[in-house]
């Protein structure tokens, strides 16, 4: 139905032409889920905006083949093309949040997609939005419809984006990281509703998605891209269980595994390696060495096996809420409940659970950013001040050190990374003298795998691994004894998630760091955590020994969360 | 240095615009021109002793009865236009980045501290801001005046004159660096690089100067250049008015008001070429700025 061959797309720039998708054919039949794969610059995004006619200007279709039916469509006028989006090619955006209008309600938006399309009169276009919301899992569509985007959850929103797509009878449709935005609980029901739909009305649908365990899931097909290049692609069980081509198989060794624990990630031969190159000039200090560093750390370690690096007990945090009334005091929106846990000295601790529940309040308010309303933390046995006791120079801001999530904002673009990795030394006043912070700086960027004459550069000059790299060696230098890594990963490709948990692996063995690592990934979890709680709506629903826990859950939410969550184990069997 | 600076996207963009690069040129030559008055300048219009009354009201070269010793022709006492013309695009020069500099530093200072600890001290720094924005700036301006009057022996007030322009022009400037500065900072306080500094321990103050400020200097640096067109036209609307400087030392303002005189009496040149002068100036200086915002938001290219 959808056939694509020989496409080429490209980039016309300041410094010559791009080449974003070179050679790729492709065809998709009626009823088939065919996946793209790959992970970011890879293409896939692009090749679906070229299939529906939305390339982001200047880029442009240097050649091959778009067919859709008999309908080719490279030739068509921008109106003919306009014509056709949304009556025979549907999108599905990744944000059910942006890609409804906010100010219309559900209703007037479905009634006009079908009535720009169709000419059947209001009533009968009614009739169809209703049986179509009905359709998706919209309980009492009638009325529901009648609400504006707000007011549904996030998969009931993208339940609505659904029947948006649909409602034209559309032949083909392209899902572009259709469930990235959601749970886990709430991506399975999407994507076994986007199945059905391939199922049950014959739609041709193109899954663009960097999730492996998504494909493995619901695709039939699969292509794998790298670099706008086709690597692999075929039925989806055979490319993902036997893959030929060796990038697919460095890819698929990356994959974190839910069903078992690797010690290490096989790391596949990175895009990074050829960028790191390319920083050169610049003097690298004198002295400076990943042993250098490693010394500097083993010389100052404190930290012992025994007893709790951290004990939280009764930790429960409030937020201001929403006023609805000029006179009433607002009712606070509990955070936190209750919570309790010990994390065992040179230990990893594993906090898990879905957006909402408390996991990144509860790193806050560990490090000082967020004031508890009630419980006690305690570090290495001392009392550990809550944010507004904490002082400018309390021992535990140097002791315990944070990741972030995300590593485009976490370090400052303005500074340089001899700075940004000096400031730790200067301000807990580990390191008195100018030239010797840069020496350590330049000898931990050593020990986490970036050249040394890194220090001269800018943040902007670096990949989102390599960025996160520099995070993680900010952290290192205020000697620190636990560190607590908020979803360190989540912002990065496989690849480059793989190499960073090898990396926090090796620093946590050799500098005998207790860490709290928190992730909405479960599968980054088994791999990680030694222990592991489970987080729902502010409370641990469950907590204890992690290879346990990924064994035999005991709570039913644990439960869900397992079962629910994509995994190559139907594949790799 | 050099190579980095040639091969970067602000060059890029700069060379492909020509109204920019017209208006670059522009504000280039105006500003060489007022520095290096004393030095081009035909006569020294403050000396009385270089022009006399037989030369007045000579038009300009071009038009019948132009005397080549004078370009633009003369005003009423004999004055040189050009002359009259740079050292007044000197004075308002000076007047307008020193009043862009004090509101920057002032609105900048305040903004910043008000969006980085928020609360009661953002309150009471908005709600100034909101106090002065209802007041007109000729309003702030003639109270400054008044006071200034009031309270300096008659002596220095002649003296002081420019000063109290630059102060009042630099009071109805700030709201403006202020709003920017605390809007942006919201913003960037609760990025994750700010949140490990405020993790770190680090003084407030260094937050606010080492990671926000180099972080928002893009806006403001826009709000600076189109600020500094404001506060030279307000400098001239004040002296046109008469509140600003006197006749003996005129800006371009006090020379457009004496131009004014001879609106209707056929002397057109004497009201035209300051302002002429004035809108090129303001105009070119628009245009860098807004120049400047394409540059800094990506979004918009």
């Amino acid at each position: 139905m959808l056939l694509v061959e020989n496409l080429t797309v490209k980039f016309p720039g300041r410094w010559g032409e791009f080449t974003a998708i070179e050679d790729v054919s492709m065809r998709v039949e009626r009823g088939e889920i065919h996946g793209l794969v790959g992970e970011s610059g890879a293409g896939k995004s692009t090749i679906g905006a070229a299939i529906i006619g939305l390339l982001q200007p200047p880029g442009y279709v240097a050649g091959g083949t778009l067919r859709l039916g008999e309908t080719d469509l490279r030739t068509l006028s921008p109106e003919a093309q306009h014509r056709i989006r949304g009556k025979r090619i549907s999108m599905i955006f990744q944000d059910p949040q942006t890609s409804l209008n906010p100010l219309m309600t559900v209703e007037s938006q479905l009634l006009e997609t079908i009535l720009t399309h169709e000419d059947i009169g209001v009533e009968a276009a009614r009739a169809r939005a209703i049986a179509l919301l009905e359709e998706t899992g919209i309980r009492d569509a009638a009325t529901r419809m009648r609400a504006y985007p707000h007011q549904f959850s996030g998969g009931m929103r993208q339940r609505v984006v659904i029947a948006l797509a649909l409602c034209t009878n559309p032949e083909l449709i392209v899902a572009d990281e259709p469930t990235t935005a959601l749970d886990v609980a709430v991506q399975s029901q999407v994507l076994d509703l986007i199945r059905a739909m391939a199922d049950r009305r014959g739609v041709g649908i193109v899954l663009i998605t960097h999730d492996i365990g998504v494909i493995a899931r619901i695709t039939d097909r699969v292509t794998v891209l790298r670099g706008g290049r086709v690597m692999e692609a075929g039925p989806t069980a055979e490319v993902l269980g036997r893959p030929q081509n060796p990038y697919t198989q460095a890819l698929m060794a990356a994959v974190p595994r839910l069903e078992r624990r690797l010690p290490r990630f096989l790391l596949p031969e990175s895009d990074e390696g050829a960028r790191v190159l390319e920083v050169k000039g610049g003097a690298v200090p004198e002295g400076a060495s990943a042993e250098h560093a490693a010394a500097w750390l083993m010389a100052g370690a404190r930290g012992t096996d025994a007893g709790h690096a951290l004990e939280i007990a009764d930790l429960g945090v409030k937020f201001a809420g929403t006023r609805t009334s000029l006179w009433k005091r607002p009712a606070p929106f509990v955070a936190l409940d209750g919570v309790s846990l010990a994390v065992r000295a040179g230990s990893v601790m594993g906090v898990v659970g879905e957006s909402g529940s408390g996991k990144s309040t509860l790193a806050r308010a560990v490090v000082g950013l967020v004031q508890p309303a009630a419980g006690t933390m305690r570090f290495q046995g001392a009392p550990l001040a809550p944010a507004r006791e904490r002082g400018r120079h309390d021992p535990a801001r140097r002791a315990i050190q944070m990741v972030f999530q995300d590593p485009y904002s976490s370090l400052n673009n303005r500074q340089r990374i001899g700075d940004i990795l000096s400031e730790p030394l200067m301000i807990y006043g580990l390191e008195p003298d100018r030239a010797a912070r840069l020496r350590l700086a330049a000898s931990v960027l050593d020990l986490v795998g970036l050249p040394m004459a890194a220090i001269h550069r800018y943040p902007h000059q670096f990949s989102g691994g390599q960025r996160q790299r520099i995070a993680v060696a900010r952290a290192l230098l205020a000697r620190p004894e636990f560190l607590i890594c908020d979803e360190p990963t989540s912002a990065l490709d496989v690849s480059i998630q793989a190499q960073i948990l090898n990396l926090l692996k090796d620093l946590q063995e050799q500098f005998n760091l207790s860490i709290l690592f928190i992730s909405h990934n479960l599968a980054v979890v088994r791999q990680m955590a030694d222990d592991i709680v489970v987080m729902k709506g502010g409370k641990i629903v469950e907590s204890g020994d992690s290879e346990a826990f990924f064994t035999s859950p005991q709570h039913p939410y644990s439960q869900d969360l397992l079962r629910l969550t994509p995994s190559l184990a139907l594949i790799a069997a | 240095m050099l190579a980095a600076f040639l091969r970067s996207d602000f060059l890029y963009l700069f060379v492909r615009r020509p109204m920019v690069v017209a208006a670059f040129a522009v504000t280039l030559a105006v500003v060489g021109g007022a520095v290096l008055a004393p030095w081009i300048a035909p006569t020294n219009p403050y000396d009385l002793a270089s022009f006399s009354l037989i030369d007045g009201l000579k038009p300009p070269v071009w038009a019948a009865g132009g005397d080549p010793r004078f370009l633009l022709g003369t005003d009423d006492q004999g004055r040189d236009m050009v002359s009259s013309i740079l050292y007044g695009a000197r004075l308002s020069l000076v007047i307008g980045v020193s009043a862009m500099a004090i509101a920057s530093v002032l609105g900048v200072g305040l903004g910043l501290a008000a969006g980085y600890f928020g609360g009661r001290l953002d309150a009471l720094v908005m709600r100034i801001a909101d106090i002065q924005l209802a007041l007109p700036a000729i309003l702030t301006a003639l109270l400054i005046d008044g006071v200034s009057r009031g309270i300096l022996p008659p002596s220095a007030q002649q003296d002081l004159r420019v000063f109290v322009l630059i102060l009042a022009i630099a009071l109805s400037l700030w709201v403006n660096f202020a709003r920017t500065a605390r809007a942006s900072t919201f913003v960037e306080r609760n990025r994750e690089y700010v949140q490990a500094a405020i993790i770190m321990g680090q003084h407030p103050l260094r937050i606010m100067a080492v990671h926000i400020l180099p972080n928002i200097l893009g806006p403001l640096l826009v709000i600076m250049t189109v600020d500094l067109a404001a506060a030279i036209l307000l400098e001239a609307t004040l002296s046109f008015l008469g509140i600003g400087l006197p006749a003996s030392s005129p800006s371009l303002g006090t020379l457009i008001r004496i131009g004014m005189q001879f609106l209707l009496s056929g002397e057109w040149w004497i009201l035209w070429m300051p302002t002429a002068f004035l809108v090129a100036l303001v105009v070119a200086i628009n245009v860098l700025g807004d120049f400047l915002r394409d540059v800094f938001n990506p979004r918009l290219r």
